[in-house]
C-alpha cells in the first residue's frame, strides 16, 4: 500500500512545530509551566509524519494543532512531546 | 494517638505461624464457658479480660484500659488435633499433588530446577505482576503434579483426591490422609523448593495452612448484648469458638485415654466442621451450622462477603441522617419548585436553629409547643423535638417539660425544630444519574403518608408513580441552604446541561389539554372559561369577543394569558412535522406554526415541541428572556391551565379509536397480497440466480434487505390507509399528533398490521433446522415462514405470529436490560476519570494537579447549558424578537 500522510487526512488537524520564541510567548500568555501542559507520545503517527518532513523532533518540543470547530470556526491546541504519559 | 498521621507504603500479605498465633495470644483459652453465675468473666474462658473489655467499670487485664480505650487484645486455642484451613485447600492440594510423598522434594528433576530457577528467581514477588508470578508456577505445579515416580528418592507416587471441601485421599483408596499426615508432608517440603510455588519460606511454609492453634479474636469483635430481659446472648463468633473448645477437648480426653480410633475420627471431623464453618459457613458441600432458632450463622467470611458485608456496607457505603423515604404520587396544584412532605416525616425532620439575640423569642415560642403541636384547626404547626445547650449535651422536649426548656434556653443555645413550610430540602431519585437527580425543593407539608410534587419534575427524576420512592434531606447549615437556593432549586435546574434546552415541561395530559385548547381555536363561553380558569388565579382575563351580543372567549386567548408579556417567538409545532400539509411561517393552511407576539398566541397549535421536555420552545426563550423564576411560574401555571381544562372538558380513549371501515381493512389486505407477491417473486428471482446483487453485497444479503424494505414499504402504506380513516377526532390520533403519547406508528399497529418481526435488524432465521418453526417447510423463506406479522392487534395474531411477536419482544427487553448495565458501568468509568476536573475563571479546564486539559472549556468556552442547543447563538430567535418591538 502507498504511504499516506496522516496530515492530508481531512480528520487529522493541522499540528505544527512551535518555534522556541514562539513557545516562550505561548507559556506566558497561558501563564503555565511547560510540564503541566497536556502531552502528546513521539510515536504518535502525527509526529511521525512531522519528523519526516522536519527531521527528529526533541522532546519538549510544543505542538501547536489548529482544530476545526463547529462553534469557533477553528480553536488551537498546544501539546508537548513527552514519551511518558503519567506524572 | 490523636493527631499522628502516618502515610502507608506497602502492605504484605502473610500466613500465621503457630508461633506467632502464641506470640500475638494475651491468653490461652480453655474453657468453652464465657461468664460465672455473678456474670464476671471466667478466666481462660472466652470472655476472658486479657481480650479486651465491653462493660463499662471493668479495666482490660492486659492493658489496663476502659471501655472505649482499649483496643482488645487476641487470645488463642490450641487444637487438639491439627485440622486443614478451608481457605487453603487449593495451596494445599497443589502442595501435595506437586511434592514427593515420602521424601517431600519437588517433583522436578535436578536438571529441571537448574533451569527455572533462574527465570523463578528474577520474578520481583513484592511490586510485580501476581498473574505473571502465577503463569510461572502454574507451570512448575504441572510439570511435577504430572511425575508419578519421584525423580530424587524414586518413590511411586499416587495421585491424590480432594473430596470436597476439606478431606483428602489417594486415589485407588479409601482412607483418607488425617490433616496430621498431610501436615507431615507439607513439614517435609524443603524451603528451597517452595520458591517454585510462589511461597516465601519466612512468611508462608505451608503447613501453616494445617493449623494446630487458632487465634480468638478480640472481645471488641464478637461483643456480647445484653437482652432487655438481663439474659446475655452472645455473638455468631463465639458460639462458634464455644463449639471449637467444646469438640476440642472431647477429641484430646478421648485421644489420651485410648478411645476406639472410630470414635476420634469421628470427633477429629466435627473438629473440621466446626473450624471450616468458622470461617465461612457457607462451604459448598457442607450443612451450614446454625443457631437453636435455625437461624444459619454468620460467621468471618459472611461478615466480609457481599453486599450486606465489611466491604460493601460499611466501608464503601455511608449513611446519612436528617432524611427520610417514602413513595412518591403526583400533585399538579404543587409548584415545580415545591414538594409535598407528609406529616409524620415532617415531625421527625429537624433543622438546627442557633439562638441569637433577635430569634430567642421565637424559638421560646416554638420550644412551649412541645412536640405535637397543632393550630385551633388541627392542622401542623412547627414544634420541637430537642435543644442542645452550648456544652453539647441534648435535652429531649417532651410536652411535660416544654415550658420549662424554652425559659432555660439563651444565646448560644441550639434548637432542632421541626421542618417548616418554605424550608429548602434537597429531594433525590436513583439512580442518581444527572445532576437534575438531586434538586432542592421548598417544604409543603400535606396530609398523608407520600411526598409529593408537580408532574413536570418527572423528566428530570425521571419518576413515575407506579410505587417509585425516593429521598428527602434535609439541610443542616446555613452555607448549604444558601447554596441549594440558588443553585440547586428546581427552577435553576429547567435547562439541561445535555443539550441546551428545557428538561422540565408538560408532559402526557398537559400537552394534550394544550392541543386540544389551542388546536383550530376553539370558543367558550363566559361560564366555560371561568371554568377552564379556575385554578390558575388569574390577574387578567382573556379578551372576549362579542358574536351575536353574546361574549365568548377563543382558546389561544385563553393560553395566552399565561404568557410573560413581552414573549416573541415563532417556531413550527410537533403537528406540523407529522403533516404532509404545506406549512411555512407566511403560509399556513393547516393552522400548525406556532406564533407568539408579545406573550399573545397569534397563530397555530401549542403541543409536544411548545411546551414539552426536550423540546419546550416556549418554556426555552421564556427562561432565556425572563429567567428561571419566570419559566417555573409558566411551567406552574401552564400544568394548572392543562389540568383544569382537560378536567373540564373531558378526554378519553378506547378501543374504538382504532375502528376503520370494511373497505379499509379490504384496501390494507390487497397491499399486503400484492406486497407478498413481490416478496415471492424476488424469492423466485433469487432462486433462479438472476437476482442482481446490491454494490458491496451478497446476494443472499441483497435479498434480505429488498425483502425488508419490502416489508416496511407495506407497513407504512397500511399505516398511511388506516390514519387516513383516523382523524384528529380519534383521541389515541390526538395523543399521538400532539407528541403527548406513543406515535403514529404505534396506532397504524393497532388498526393496520404490525409488519415484519425482526432480530439484530434480520428477519427471523433461527429455531430449528432451515426453519423458524415446524409449521413451515424446511428452506421456507418466504414472508410468513420469516416474522411478518399481517394481522394487526385488533384483529389478533395468529400463534405463528404471536411467537414471532416475542420473539421480536424479547430482544427490546435483553437489550434494554444490557443497555443500562453497561452504559451505567460506562458512565461510572467516565465520572471517576472526570471527577477532579475544574473550569477556572478564564475558562481553562485543569485538573487538581493543575495540568492544563483543555485552554477553553469545549474548545470553544460555550457553556452548553445556557447555549441554544449546542449552538452559541440562535439567530432566528433573535430577529425575530427584535423585529417585534
Amino acid at each position: 500500500m502507498a504511504k499516506f500522510n496522516v496530515l492530508d487526512h481531512n480528520l487529522v488537524p493541522e499540528h505544527h512545530i512551535v518555534s522556541e520564541e514562539e513557545e516562550k510567548e505561548i507559556l506566558k500568555e497561558l501563564n503555565i509551566d511547560k510540564e503541566f501542559l497536556p502531552k502528546i507520545s513521539p510515536n504518535d503517527p502525527a509526529i511521525k509524519a512531522l519528523e519526516a518532513v522536519h527531521g527528529k523532533i526533541k522532546e519538549g518540543t510544543i505542538i501547536k494543532i489548529v482544530r476545526k470547530s463547529p462553534t469557533m470556526g477553528h480553536s488551537v491546541y498546544y501539546r508537548v512531546v513527552a514519551s511518558e504519559v503519567f506524572k | 494517638m490523636m493527631g499522628i498521621s502516618k502515610r502507608i507504603s506497602s502492605i504484605k500479605f502473610a500466613l500465621l505461624s503457630p508461633d506467632e498465633i502464641r506470640k500475638l495470644s494475651q491468653v490461652k483459652v480453655i474453657t468453652a464457658d464465657t461468664y460465672d453465675d455473678d456474670g464476671y468473666p471466667i478466666e481462660h474462658g472466652l470472655m476472658d479480660l486479657h481480650m479486651g473489655v465491653i462493660e463499662p467499670g471493668l479495666r482490660c487485664a492486659t492493658c489496663g484500659g476502659k471501655v472505649d480505650e482499649c483496643p482488645g487484645h487476641f487470645g488463642h486455642i490450641e487444637l487438639a488435633m491439627p485440622v486443614v484451613h478451608v481457605g487453603f485447600v487449593k495451596e494445599i492440594k497443589m502442595f501435595l499433588d506437586a511434592t514427593c510423598r515420602s521424601c517431600g522434594r519437588i517433583k522436578l528433576t535436578d536438571d529441571e530446577i537448574r533451569s527455572y530457577l533462574p527465570e523463578i528467581q528474577k520474578m520481583d514477588f513484592e511490586t510485580g505482576d501476581p498473574e505473571d508470578i502465577e503463569i510461572l508456577t502454574k507451570k512448575y505445579v504441572d510439570l511435577a503434579s504430572q511425575r508419578m515416580v519421584c525423580p530424587h528418592c524414586g518413590a511411586q507416587q499416587s495421585k491424590i483426591i480432594l473430596d470436597k471441601p476439606t478431606t483428602f485421599r489417594e486415589e485407588g483408596t479409601n482412607v483418607k490422609i488425617t490433616p496430621k499426615e498431610i501436615r507431615e508432608r507439607l513439614e517435609r517440603i524443603p524451603d528451597d523448593d517452595l520458591i517454585f510455588f510462589g511461597f516465601n519460606p519466612k512468611t508462608a511454609r505451608p503447613e501453616w495452612m494445617v493449623l494446630t492453634v487458632l487465634p480468638v479474636p478480640p472481645i471488641n469483635v464478637r461483643p456480647s448484648i445484653t437482652l432487655e430481659t438481663g439474659e446475655r446472648s452472645e455473638d455468631d463468633l463465639t458460639h462458634k469458638l464455644v463449639d471449637i473448645i467444646r469438640i476440642s477437648q472431647r477429641l484430646r480426653e478421648s485421644r489420651d485415654n485410648g478411645s476406639p480410633q472410630l470414635i476420634i475420627e469421628d470427633l477429629w471431623d466435627l473438629l473440621q466442621f466446626h473450624v471450616t464453618t468458622y470461617f465461612d459457613n457457607q462451604t459448598p458441600g457442607i450443612p451450614p451450622a446454625r443457631h437453636r432458632s435455625g437461624r444459619a450463622l454468620k460467621t468471618l467470611v459472611q461478615r466480609l462477603k457481599g453486599k450486606e458485608g465489611r466491604f460493601r456496607s460499611n466501608l464503601s457505603g455511608k449513611r446519612v441522617n436528617f432524611s427520610s423515604r417514602t413513595v412518591i404520587s403526583p400533585e399538579p396544584y404543587l409548584s415545580v419548585n415545591e414538594v409535598g412532605v407528609p406529616e409524620r416525616a415532617a415531625r421527625e425532620l429537624t433543622v438546627p436553629v442557633t439562638v441569637n439575640q433577635f430569634n430567642i423569642d421565637e424559638m421560646r415560642e416554638l420550644i412551649k409547643r412541645g412536640r405535637n403541636p397543632r393550630d385551633q384547626f388541627g392542622r401542623y404547626v412547627t414544634g420541637v423535638n430537642y435543644v442542645i445547650r452550648p456544652d453539647g449535651r441534648r435535652i429531649k422536649i417532651t410536652d411535660q417539660n416544654a415550658a420549662e426548656n424554652a425559659e432555660r434556653i439563651d444565646i448560644g443555645w441550639t434548637v432542632e425544630r421541626q421542618l417548616m413550610e418554605g424550608d429548602i430540602v434537597l429531594f433525590n431519585r436513583q439512580p442518581s444519574l444527572h445532576r437534575m437527580s438531586m434538586m432542592g425543593h421548598t417544604v409543603r407539608i400535606l396530609p398523608g403518608q407520600t411526598f409529593r410534587f408537580n408532574l413536570a419534575v418527572c423528566t428530570p427524576y425521571n419518576a413515575d408513580f407506579d410505587g417509585d420512592e425516593m429521598n428527602l434531606h434535609v439541610i443542616q447549615k446555613e452555607e448549604a441552604r444558601a447554596e441549594a437556593r440558588i443553585i440547586m432549586k428546581v427552577q435553576e435546574q429547567i435547562m439541561s446541561p445535555r443539550f441546551g434546552g428545557p428538561i422540565i415541561g408538560g408532559i402526557h395530559d398537559h400537552v394534550t389539554a394544550l392541543f386540544l385548547l389551542t388546536h383550530n381555536n376553539p370558543r367558550y363561553t363566559h361560564e366555560e372559561m371561568v371554568h377552564i380558569m379556575a385554578y390558575l388565579e388569574p390577574d387578567l382575563l382573556p379578551d372576549a369577543k362579542i358574536e351575536n351580543g353574546v361574549k365568548y372567549y377563543y382558546g389561544r386567548d385563553i393560553f395566552s394569558t399565561i404568557l410573560p408579556k413581552g414573549l416573541n417567538v415563532r417556531f413550527r409545532s410537533k403537528l406540523c412535522s407529522g403533516s404532509s400539509e404545506k406549512c411555512e411561517f407566511e403560509d399556513d393552511p393547516a393552522d400548525t406554526y406556532v406564533e407568539i407576539v408579545d406573550g399573545k398566541l397569534i397563530h397555530g397549535t401549542i403541543d409536544e415541541a411548545a411546551v414539552s421536555p426536550f423540546s419546550g420552545a416556549i418554556i426555552d426563550k421564556i427562561f432565556r428572556k425572563f429567567g428561571s423564576q419566570e419559566a417555573a411560574r409558566f411551567i406552574d401555571r401552564m400544568t394548572r391551565l392543562a389540568v383544569g381544562f382537560i378536567t373540564y372538558r373531558g378526554f378519553s380513549t378506547g378501543i374504538s379509536d382504532y375502528d376503520i371501515p370494511e373497505s379499509a381493512v379490504a384496501r390494507i389486505e390487497e397491499l399486503v397480497v400484492q406486497a407478498e407477491e413481490r416478496i415471492n417473486k424476488l424469492i423466485e428471482t433469487f432462486k433462479r440466480g438472476e437476482l442482481q446483487p446490491a454494490p458491496g453485497r451478497s446476494v443472499e444479503d441483497t435479498l434480505e434487505m429488498e425483502i425488508l424494505s419490502e416489508a416496511g414499504v407495506v407497513r407504512d402504506e397500511s399505516g398511511k390507509i388506516a390514519s387516513s380513516y383516523l382523524g384528529l377526532k380519534v383521541p389515541s390520533v390526538i395523543m399521538a399528533r400532539s407528541g403527548a403519547r406513543a406515535t403514529m406508528l404505534n396506532i397504524s399497529e393497532v388498526a393496520g398490521i404490525v409488519g415484519q418481526q425482526s432480530v439484530r435488524g434480520g428477519r427471523l432465521n433461527r429455531g430449528y433446522y432451515n426453519r423458524t418453526l415446524p409449521h413451515f417447510k424446511r428452506g421456507d423463506i418466504g414472508a410468513d415462514a420469516r416474522g411478518f406479522v399481517r394481522s394487526s392487534y385488533m384483529t389478533g395474531l395468529n400463534p405463528t405470529e404471536y411467537f414471532f411477536h416475542s420473539i421480536g419482544g424479547r430482544e427490546g427487553l435483553v437489550d434494554t436490560a444490557v443497555r443500562t448495565s453497561r452504559s451505567g458501568y460506562m458512565q461510572r468509568r467516565l465520572i471517576n476519570a472526570f471527577e477532579d476536573l475544574k473550569v477556572d475563571d478564564s475558562r481553562e479546564v485543569k485538573d487538581t494537579v493543575g495540568s492544563l486539559i483543555q485552554i477553553r472549556y469545549g474548545e470553544d468556552g460555550i457553556d452548553p447549558t445556557r447555549s441554544a442547543r449546542g449552538k452559541a447563538v440562535d439567530m432566528n430567535y433573535i430577529l425575530f424578537d427584535e423585529g417585534r418591538r
